[in-house]
């Protein structure tokens, strides 16, 4: 792209440096780095969990935790997984990064709105993990009542954890909707969107209408908790029904905020990797929306035998179907964009035809659970931890990590070595099969869910599940170290420990000194009447910063070098080293501090014949070189 | 710690393995653990599924196959074009993508409506056999079912009770559930059948068993610390064997002293879940072994000596005096109106027994 040499190497990422500029960023793309990187610790600690569950299930008793601590270990997983990673990866991660972008906007809507979603996840990522020691937490994820308002673990931290991460969720939100509604581009209306701004406007409209319900069950069970009045617990005249209810009002929904934005991310993978107008447009933007819509009337389903009536859950066994037709819809639009295409098997499209595969089985053994009689059987038995893992992280977390590698390259100007990106992608693929498969043959003979300790019978789908998980987690972990080889050498010089300890001080004074040099009275009383409070805010935000200098020096250099030593790196990345026609493939890799140099003029985002590929960029280029025009005339038809 | 200890010793690693001999523990005490219901084996199952003890559960496995087979007839579809797409336009073998339409209202219109009609007929036999399986015939053998952690009680009409669940064949039976503190859920593999136990009301579930013989009975909802544990052996009879054994059973104390009647009801009514008899230190609650007579620090810092009276106001209100170290609130479900005097009596002079 003609632009690419004349930014004179300023980029978002070294417009401007060091820990401040990181901590107040308003720019869309860092704090989607911030969180993709945040999200990426949080499933380092909640697959560690994962690990240890397994390696206790691989024979039955007590191997290597007790039961209480295997009960911890369930339950933290469940809620880091759920909570911290699968429903802030792709929207708060991918989606503060690539949606600005894509609708050729500088930012979003509310750029302060969108850091203080960060810093409440922040808040409530510490909570939750805070809660780990102040006595652990063991009422599994779905904090069903009264077990959770009996049990002496630390719910309420728990539930202040929650509580701060759905307002992130709900902030975050907001932000999408009306960035949506309102930066779309000159040529852009809704229809002519990228169907990943679709799919994030029907997460957003989730995020803003469900979260709600979550946090008032959650305040509710917190005031039983704590002050002994009875919402929930029959002995104070409660109904633990109602908490099934409003948690589920949520947590359905909750469901379609992590797999929605994952089909959106396919949608933009299949396109450009069968380098092809997405096929039946229309049809997947509408059924983003039906999912959205659907989403709220099927909570019924986590209850058929929790004592529901019959006539309810007959309802919702019929509604709970409504989902799977728009979902189906959307597999065989994403298949039929491959037919006449020219598929390119590169590493997210490798991640993308798993899912096909991947969700194709989460999708149809969630016919199994909606189906009144096998529920019956079925519920609350492995077959249904399989069948969520096989959508939660067989479809959302390969998208995520699909749209990771398919990101990376406009991310960080770098591409990673694709061949072991390959080979680890194709690894996590069978380790993830070989993990979950034998589960469902588990469930269906009879192994309860949550259980430390099972009858001899279960112990072959046992084995072979925590293989897999060791085969998952290696594959994973590679894929992490693969992409940060990718970074060896491309990161400034590192502070000397002076000038750290010299940064620190600073950071240490830093309130005090804006706030009494300023020579305003009102903001001098301001700081000696909050003192009290502010003296610790000063010392975390001082260690934080010292800490992130280590954390860099002796953490995160030595694993980017050896990563690099490892697995090399794939040199810099051209603008647009896919071949996508939607505007991030329009501006220099990375970014620019703004997005785009000029103003973009947005087209049929799926009119991959305006790019070409030219192997000299090791990459693909306008065919039409004037930049104010690279779409030729190409309405969508 | 200790009770876990003897779970993993007790717990063969795997199946061939016989069980090593050990001191008794309270794990081994109670009358269902995991090892026991083990040695039950593989329920004469299938690849999918245990045996189906009931017509229902045949029909249910029906249902499942039918569903089976269509997701695999539409997974392999899917997968099959994608693999073939993938290979047949690979980019290796051209750099450009074919002429072809972005859209086709036919093909949308015919995938919309063909999962629909499939959705609407897997609707219907769902909900079919799950009415058929929700609704019980008159006249029922009723079974009353409470859970509490970490055990089961039946009782049966005549007054029996016990912590093994004995049901006739070739008659439908009613559970009735209930909890006496947080949610449990009754699960029977060779049923297929499921249902929380939620405290503070009565949910319902009914069978109409076939097959003679023993099975295993779990709770699929999470509890607390031996959630796993929560267990039962269901015995399938005849109704015959079923009349003998409740008359046997129908009042549990008849004949025996004080003592072996405490003995006794320590298993029936669950106290072996969490307290033991031989002193072994770890347990959910204090151990019985020696307790009797000696000086106890309670959590609020008092003392007091373990008597008759302690004994039987903590039977009946398990969070008056709850000893030093143990939970608080105390996990114990209250007995109050659940143990009849001579009841009491046998449980307080078994306890006396153990010096």
């Amino acid at each position: 792209m003609s632009t690419h040499d004349s930014s004179s190497g300023i980029h978002y990422l070294n417009v401007d440096r060091g820990f401040w500029s990181w901590f107040w960023t308003l720019d869309h793309k860092r704090l989607g780095l911030l969180y993709m990187w945040s999200v990426i610790s949080m499933m380092i600690v909640g697959g560690f969990f994962a690990i240890g569950l397994r390696s206790e299930l691989f024979s039955p008793g007590a191997d290597v935790l007790t039961a209480d601590q295997f009960n911890h270990f369930f339950t933290l997983h469940g809620a880091i997984m759920v909570f911290l990673v699968i429903i802030p990866s792709i929207p708060a991660a991918l989606g503060n990064f690539a949606l600005p972008i894509m609708l050729g906007a500088k930012d979003v809507a509310f750029p302060k709105l969108n850091r203080m979603s960060y810093h409440l996840w922040v808040m409530g990522a510490i909570l939750m993990v805070t809660s780990i020691f102040r006595g652990g937490l063991d009422t599994g994820w779905t904090f069903y009542p009264p077990y959770s308002t009996t049990t002496d673990t630390a719910v309420f931290w728990a539930l202040g954890g929650v509580l701060a991460l759905g307002f992130s969720s709900i902030f975050t939100g907001i932000n999408f909707l009306s960035t949506i509604h309102k930066m779309r581009p000159p040529g852009m209306a809704f229809f002519q969107m990228p169907l990943f701004l679709w799919a994030m406007y029907a997460t957003a409209v989730i995020q803003v209408l469900a979260t709600p319900v979550i946090a008032i069950a959650l305040l509710m069970l917190g005031v039983e908790r704590g002050l002994g009045i009875g919402f929930f617990d029959p002995t104070l005249g409660g109904d633990p029904f109602l908490f099934q209810h409003l948690f589920w009002f949520y947590s359905h929904p909750a469901v379609y905020i992590m797999i929605l934005p994952a089909m959106g991310v396919l949608s933009e993978l299949f396109a450009t990797f069968s380098r092809k107008h997405i096929f039946g447009y229309k049809y997947i933007a509408y059924s983003s929306i039906a999912i959205a819509m659907f989403s709220f009337v099927v909570w019924g389903h986590h209850l058929f035998v929790a004592g529901q009536s019959q006539v309810a859950s007959v309802i919702f066994s019929a509604v709970t179907f409504s989902v799977a037709i728009p979902s189906a819809v959307k597999v065989f639009n994403w298949v039929a964009t491959m037919y006449k295409g020219s598929v390119s098997m590169d590493t997210p499209m490798i991640f993308a035809m798993s899912v096909i595969w991947l969700f194709g089985i989460g999708g149809v053994t969630g016919l199994f659970l909606a189906m009144l009689t096998t529920d019956m059987h079925l519920h609350d038995t492995y077959f249904v931890v399989a069948h969520f893992h096989f959508v939660m992280v067989g479809s959302a977390l390969f998208a995520f990590m699909g749209g990771i590698h398919y990101w990376w390259p406009k991310m960080f100007g770098v591409m990673y070595r694709r061949p072991p990106a390959r080979f680890l992608a194709v690894m996590a693929f069978i380790g993830f099969n070989l993990t979950f498969m034998p589960l469902f043959l588990a469930g269906t003979q009879g192994m309860q869910r949550r259980i430390f300790d099972y009858v001899p019978r279960f112990e072959g789908y046992n084995q072979l599940a925590t293989y897999g998980s060791y085969v998952l987690g290696i594959a994973l972990f590679g894929t992490l170290f693969n992409l940060l080889g990718s970074l060896k050498g491309r990161r400034g010089k590192l502070d000397s420990l002076g000038e750290a300890l010299a940064d620190t001080t600073k950071t240490l004074l830093w309130i005090p000194r804006n706030m009494l040099a300023t020579g305003d009275g009102v903001k001098a009383g301001l700081f000696v009447l909050l003192s009290p409070f502010l003296v610790p805010v000063m010392l975390i935000l001082a260690v934080s910063h010292f800490a992130s200098w280590l954390a860099d020096a002796i953490l995160i250099r030595p694993m980017i070098h050896v990563s690099g030593l490892i697995f090399g790196n794939g040199g810099p990345a051209s603008p647009n080293p896919w071949g996508g026609a939607t505007l991030e493939w329009h501006t220099p890799s990375p970014a620019p501090p703004h997005n785009f140099d000029e103003a973009p003029i947005a087209g049929d985002p799926y009119a991959m014949e305006i790019f070409r590929f030219e192997s000299k960029e090791a990459g693909y280029v306008p065919v039409n070189p004037d930049p104010k025009d690279p779409h030729l005339a190409q309405p969508l038809s | 710690m200790s009770l876990l200890l003897s779970l993993l010793a007790l717990i063969p690693p795997s199946a061939q393995e016989p069980v090593p001999v050990q001191e008794p523990t309270a794990s081994q005490e109670q009358a269902n653990t995991i090892a026991q219901l083990g040695q039950l084996g593989d329920q004469g199952g299938d690849l999918f599924f245990p045996l189906a003890a009931s017509d229902a559960a045949e029909v249910h496995d029906e249902v499942y196959y039918i569903v089976f087979w269509i997701s695999v007839f539409f997974l392999f579809l899917i997968c099959f074009a994608t693999i073939y797409f993938a290979f047949k336009y690979n980019r290796s073998k051209s750099l450009e993508p074919q002429k072809s339409p972005p859209h086709n209202d036919l093909i949308e219109i015919v995938w919309t409506v063909i999962p629909t009609l499939i959705c609407v007929y897997l609707f219907w036999i769902g909900m079919v056999g799950y009415v058929d399986r929700r609704t019980p015939p008159a006249d029922t053998y009723d079974i009353y079912v409470t859970g509490q952690k970490w055990s089961w009680t039946f009782a049966y009409p005549n007054g029996a009770i016990s912590n093994e669940l004995h049901a006739p064949v070739g008659r439908p039976v009613r559970l009735i559930l209930s909890s006496k503190d947080v949610l449990h859920s009754v699960f029977i593999p060779v049923l297929r059948l499921k249902m929380d136990a939620v405290p503070g009301r009565f949910e319902e579930m009914w069978f109409e068993a076939r097959e003679i013989g023993e099975f295993e009975m779990f709770c699929t909802e999470y509890c607390g610390t031996n959630h796993s544990a929560m267990l039962a052996k269901l015995v399938l009879e005849t109704p015959t064997d079923h009349q003998i054994w409740v008359d046997e059973n129908s009042d549990p104390t008849a004949g025996l002293t004080p003592v072996e009647a405490g003995n006794k009801l320590r298993t029936v009514r669950g106290c072996v879940a969490c307290h033991n008899v031989t002193g072994a230190p770890g347990g959910i609650g204090p151990t019985w072994k020696g307790s009797f007579g000696a000086n106890q620090v309670f959590a609020d810092g008092s003392t007091g000596v373990v008597d008759e009276t302690y004994i039987r106001q903590s039977i009946l209100e398990p969070n008056a005096k709850i000893v030093e170290g143990f939970a608080s609130p105390s996990q114990m479900p209250s007995y109050q109106g659940q143990l009849n005097d001579a009841e009491l009596q046998g449980l307080i002079e078994y306890i006396k027994t153990l010096q």
